[in-house]
């Protein structure tokens, strides 16, 4: 349970970042070369291959070095759809509860003025 | 600076069960109102960008509260919780259950058992909510219907995210 709780964490963890969700994006169109990824952002290589390093930790993608390209792709194996919900119920709680802390401290304040 | 409040999601598969702890930083009777009151819920529960609309609200054994999840174009997703016990200010259980916007609850799809539990720690409260659903199939009817209705589409960057992986 604490395995399947941290590797969810870890994907929320690598999708949270835009530019990791544009990589992601960009590889759900098909395998790519690191430099090939790199040049959208305007970003300088070593940045890039640590957003790389995030989304491979979270067992999004994988890569291949053939000589010295390195070429990035999706991991085909999807997430379950149980997993899915469950990631999502957890962000639901997740924004709802921080709704509520915005609504206590209003009422707090109120409380205090009385 | 502000510091992240403990929250803490737990999933038991093997039980069919789920469970949400957090803190927050004010008295317990402040959030018992927050979780009891209809004035109070259409202001946090729905989380954003959707609101909440409560359209009825009574709070007691044998009561319920049937209220929408409205999205910014105005889609609505009705359900309906039905209390079944209450202990002010310490808790209550409810069932909840996918529903029309007559109230009328859908028969065809699981309902979850919540158990909500509030205890002060010092000025903060902390609540446990443990949904507990009847079986694993319930869980997977829950799952079919969502992503037929479209519910995923409350996190559309996930869901986007999610497609371009699968295809």
């Amino acid at each position: 349970m604490d395995n399947y709780c941290a590797s969810l964490d870890s994907i929320f963890h690598a999708l949270a970042d835009p530019t990791r969700r544009a990589i992601v994006q960009r590889l759900g169109k098909g395998s790519a070369t690191v430099t090939e990824l790199a040049q959208p952002f305007a970003m300088a290589l070593p940045s890039l291959m640590k957003h790389v390093g995030v989304l491979e930790a979270a067992g999004l993608l994988r890569s291949e070095k053939t000589g010295r390209v390195r070429t990035c792709m999706l991991e085909r194996e999807e997430l379950a759809a149980v997993e899915r919900w469950l990631g999502e119920q957890r962000a639901v709680w997740q924004a709802r509860y921080d709704n509520l802390d915005a609504l206590l401290e209003q009422l707090n304040g109120e409380d205090d003025e009385n | 600076m502000k510091i992240d409040p403990r929250f803490e999601f737990v999933v038991d598969k093997a039980r069919n069960r789920i469970s949400v702890e957090r803190e927050f930083a004010a008295r317990q009777q402040l959030v018992w109102d927050c979780h009891t009151r209809r004035e109070y819920l259409d202001r946090w529960f729905a989380p954003k960008p959707l609101t909440t609309r409560t359209k009825h609200m009574d709070f007691r054994p044998g009561g319920y509260w049937h209220y929408a999840m409205v999205m910014p174009d105005g889609q609505s997703f009705w359900s309906r919780l039905d209390y079944q016990s209450i202990t002010p200010i310490d808790g209550y259980v409810a069932l909840d259950a996918f529903s029309d916007e007559a109230g009328a609850v859908n028969a065809d799809l699981p309902r979850a058992r919540w158990e909500v539990a509030f205890a002060a720690a010092q000025d903060r409260t902390v609540v446990t909510t443990v949904i507990q659903y009847d079986s694993a199939q319930d869980v997977q009817k829950v799952i079919d219907m969502g992503l037929q209705a479209g519910l995923t589409s409350t996190l559309e960057r996930l869901d986007e995210l999610l497609l371009a992986l699968q295809s």
